[in-house]
C-alpha cells in the first residue's frame, strides 16, 4: 500500500499545475487585486465594465427581442413594461438593441485597442531600442498622424475604405497606435538605460531578446492604464463616426447610429437617442474610473 | 607556469565627447592565467571598469570605442568577433559578476527565470532531459516489486533512453522547461543560496542584498565560465556578507576551475583573495606582482603610496597618509610618466616619456624610471 502511495505522490509532482508554475506571479496580481479593492472607485467602475461585458457575453439570453427585430406597428412607443427603453422610429426594441449593441461597441474598442497596442508597442520599443535612423523615422511618421485631429483622420480613413464597421475598426487602428509607439519608446528609453540591460548583455543575450523579455515588460505597466482609458475613448470615438455616419450600416444595433436615429426626434420622443447615449456614457466611465484606479495602484510612487 | 586563458595586449579604449577624446585606456597589458586570481586595483576613474567592459566588449559606443589592441582568449582575438560570436561567449566562457545587486536583476522576473535564461541560452539541455528521464525509470523500477510486469518494460525504456543519450531528439518546451529549472535550483545550491526551491519563485525585491548578489553570481557561473569577471562585487554589501561572498566566490574558483579578475579599490580583497594583483593608475597598468611580492615590496611610487594610506589599527596617527595631488584628467593626461605631477621621486626624463613596462624581478613588472637602469 505505501508502495502505491509513493508512486502516486511522484505523478502528482510530475503534473504540477499552471497554477503552482506561476505561483509569484498569480501572488502579485492577487496584491494589485487587494489595492484595487481599496478603492471604492475602481470597484465602481468594474461593476460598470462588468454589467456591459456580461451584456456582451449574454446578450441572446438577455435581450428580449433580436438586433434586427422591428415592430412595425408600434414606432416611437415610450418606455413601457413592454418596452422598458421604448421604440425607435421603426419600431425597433431600444433595450434589446442597447445589449446587442454591446458587443459591437466593446469589441471594436477591444480590437482597437489590441491591435494598436501590438503595433505601437512593438515599433515603439525597436525604436527607443535601436535609436538612431529608424527611431528618428518612425517618431517623425507618428508625428504625422498626432498632428492630424484624429476624428478627421479617422473619418478620411473610413471614407476611403468605405462604409462598414470593419474599415472603421482599421481606420480607428491606424489613428490609435501612434499614441502607443510614443509612449513605449519613451518607456524603452529610460527603461534601456537601467543596468539589468547591460547585465542581460553580458550573459549573451541577443538584442531581440533583450527588447522583449527584460524592456518591454518594465515598459508596460502605463500601456496597460493608456488601454483601459483608451477603451472608453475608443467606445466614444467609434459612437461618434457612427453617428455622422461613417460606421455600421442603416439598422444596424450600434450605439452611435442610434443615437444619429434619434436626432431628429429629440423633443418628440427623446427616449431614442438618450438611451444609448447613455450606455456610450456609462461604459466608457467605467472605463475611465477603472484606468484612473490602475493608474494609482500600478505607478509605484502613487502606491505607497 | 600554467598557460595564459586571456592575454591583454596594447588595449586602448577612448570615449569620445563633447569635451574631448578621453583616454580611458592607454595600452594596457594584463595576462590572466588558467585558476587564477586576478586583482586589478586602482582609484575611481583609471580605467578597472572601462578595462572590464571593453574584455566582455560592452563598452558602449557611441561614445566608447575599442580603438587598438588585442584581447586573445584561446589564441583567438576577441576583439575581431562578431557581435553574434560575442554572444555566444558572455554568460557562457566569460561571465561577470556587477557591483550593485540591487539594480543588476530585473525587477519583473523572477530569480529562477533570471538564472535559468542563461541557462537556456547557452546550454543544450536535452540531455539532461534524457538523464531525468533514466534517473525517473530507475526510481520507479526501485520502487516496483521484482516479479511486476512493469519492471520488464520499465527496464527496456531505461535501454531506449541510454541510446538517445549521446544524440539526444528535441523535447518539448515544458520539457526543456523542467530540466532548466532542475539545472537553476542546483546552480543555486552551488552558490549557498538559501532555500533555493523558494528563491526560485521570488522576485529581486524580495531578497536581501547577499541573496541577490549569491543569484548574481549563480547566473554567471551557471554555465562554468572559464573567466569569470568581478566588479568591485561587495563594495554595496556590508562587511559580514563581503566576506561570505569573497569566500564563496574562492571556494567556487576551485570547483568550477574557472579563474577570476576581480576588480576593486579595497587593497584588503585584494590580499584576501588575490593570487596576483595589477595596478592601474590613470588608464595604465603600472605594476603588476604576486600579491605577497607587491605587499612586501611595491617598486612603482604610487603603489607604495597606495599601501601607505591603508590605516592601519596597530599605529596610533594623527593623520592618515595620502598620496598629494589628484587624478588627472584623461582628456588632456599628463604628459610622460602620468603619475609624475603627484610622484616624490619625480626626475627629468618622467615628463618627457611614458615609462615602458618592463619585467623587474621574476613576475614582478613596473612602469617607472627609476628602476630602469637597475635592470
Amino acid at each position: 500500500m505505501t508502495q502505491m502511495g509513493q508512486v502516486k505522490t511522484s505523478v502528482e509532482r510530475k503534473s504540477k499545475s499552471w497554477f503552482d508554475e506561476h505561483a509569484p506571479q498569480i501572488r502579485e496580481l492577487k496584491f494589485t487585486l487587494y489595492l484595487l479593492r481599496q478603492s471604492p472607485i475602481v470597484v465602481a467602475g468594474f461593476i460598470l465594465v462588468a454589467l456591459f461585458i456580461g451584456m456582451a457575453i449574454f446578450a441572446p439570453w438577455i435581450a428580449p427581442h433580436g438586433p434586427e427585430e422591428r415592430f412595425w406597428n408600434l414606432p416611437q412607443q415610450p418606455p413601457s413594461w413592454r418596452f422598458p427603453f421604448g421604440t425607435d422610429t421603426t419600431g425597433g426594441d431600444i433595450y434589446s438593441r442597447i445589449i446587442w449593441g454591446s458587443r459591437l461597441d466593446l469589441t471594436i474598442a477591444l480590437t482597437v485597442v489590441a491591435s494598436a497596442i501590438l503595433i505601437g508597442s512593438v515599433l515603439g520599443a525597436i525604436s527607443g531600442f535601436m535609436g538612431r535612423a529608424f527611431d528618428e523615422a518612425l517618431m517623425r511618421v507618428t508625428d504625422v498622424f498626432l498632428a492630424f485631429p484624429a476624428l478627421i483622420l479617422a473619418m478620411a480613413v473610413a471614407a476611403a475604405l468605405g462604409r462598414n464597421l470593419t474599415n472603421l475598426t482599421i481606420a480607428l487602428m491606424v489613428v490609435w497606435w501612434p499614441t502607443y509607439a510614443r509612449l513605449v519608446r519613451g518607456q524603452v528609453l529610460a527603461e534601456k538605460e537601467r543596468l539589468y540591460v547591460d547585465a542581460a548583455r553580458a550573459v549573451g543575450a541577443s538584442p531581440a531578446r533583450i527588447i522583449f523579455r527584460h524592456v518591454l515588460p518594465n515598459s508596460i505597466f502605463p500601456v496597460i492604464v493608456q488601454a483601459t482609458l483608451d477603451l472608453g475613448g475608443v467606445i466614444l470615438t467609434a459612437a461618434g463616426l457612427s453617428f455622422i455616419g461613417f460606421g455600421a450600416g442603416a439598422g444596424v444595433a450600434e450605439w452611435g447610429l442610434m443615437i444619429a436615429d434619434g436626432r431628429s426626434y429629440l423633443f418628440q420622443s427623446p427616449w431614442i437617442a438618450c438611451f444609448p447615449g447613455l450606455a456610450i456614457l456609462l461604459s466608457s466611465l467605467g472605463l475611465n474610473l477603472i484606468g484612473d484606479g490602475l493608474r494609482d495602484v500600478l505607478d509605484p510612487r502613487l502606491r505607497r | 607556469m600554467p598557460e595564459p586563458i586571456l592575454q591583454i595586449r596594447n588595449l586602448k579604449t577612448y570615449f569620445y565627447t563633447y569635451a574631448g577624446v578621453v583616454r580611458a585606456l592607454e595600452g594596457i597589458d594584463l595576462d590572466i592565467y588558467q585558476g587564477e586570481t586576478l586583482g586589478l586595483v586602482g582609484e575611481t576613474g583609471c580605467g578597472k571598469s572601462v578595462t572590464s567592459l571593453s574584455i566582455m566588449r560592452l563598452v558602449a559606443d557611441p561614445p566608447g570605442r575599442i580603438v587598438d589592441g588585442q584581447i586573445i582568449y584561446k589564441g583567438e582575438d576577441l576583439l575581431k568577433k562578431s557581435e553574434a560570436q560575442m554572444q555566444q561567449i558572455r554568460g557562457n566562457k566569460i561571465t561577470m559578476v556587477f557591483q550593485d545587486p540591487m539594480t543588476f536583476l530585473n525587477p519583473v522576473i523572477t530569480i529562477g527565470d533570471q538564472v535559468s535564461e542563461v541557462i537556456a541560452i547557452h546550454e543544450n539541455l536535452a540531455r539532461d532531459v534524457v538523464r531525468s528521464k533514466i534517473d525517473e525509470c530507475e526510481e520507479t523500477i526501485k520502487q516496483l516489486d521484482s516479479n511486476s510486469p512493469d519492471r520488464e518494460r520499465l527496464m527496456n525504456r531505461v535501454k531506449e533512453l541510454e541510446a538517445l543519450k549521446d544524440n539526444p531528439p528535441k523535447y518539448s518546451r515544458r520539457e526543456m522547461k523542467k530540466a532548466t529549472l532542475r539545472r537553476t535550483i542546483e546552480v543555486l545550491k552551488l552558490v549557498q543560496m538559501p532555500s533555493p526551491e523558494k528563491v526560485v519563485k521570488q522576485y529581486p525585491h524580495e531578497l536581501s542584498g547577499g541573496m541577490r548578489q549569491r543569484a548574481i553570481i549563480a547566473m554567471a557561473l551557471s554555465c562554468s565560465p572559464d573567466l569569470l569577471i568581478a566588479d568591485e562585487p561587495t563594495t554595496s554589501l556590508d562587511v559580514t556578507i563581503q566576506a561570505q561572498i569573497l569566500a564563496l566566490l574562492s571556494e567556487l574558483k576551485k570547483k568550477i576551475g574557472s579563474s577570476i579578475l576581480i576588480i576593486t579599490h579595497d587593497m584588503g580583497i585584494v590580499a584576501e583573495i588575490c593570487d596576483r594583483v595589477s595596478v592601474m593608475y590613470a588608464g595604465n597598468i603600472i605594476e603588476t606582482a604576486e600579491t605577497k611580492a607587491l605587499f612586501k615590496n611595491p617598486l612603482h611610487p604610487y603603489t607604495q603610496g597606495l599601501l601607505k594610506a591603508i590605516p592601519k589599527l596597530h599605529r596610533d596617527v594623527e593623520e592618515l597618509e595620502i598620496i598629494p595631488g589628484s587624478v588627472p584628467n584623461l582628456i588632456y593626461p599628463p604628459s610622460g610618466c602620468r603619475f609624475h605631477p603627484r610622484c616624490p621621486f619625480r626626475m627629468d626624463i618622467c615628463d618627457k616619456e611614458n615609462p615602458p613596462f618592463i619585467e623587474r624581478e621574476r613576475g614582478h613588472s613596473v612602469a617607472c624610471y627609476l628602476y630602469q637602469e637597475k635592470k
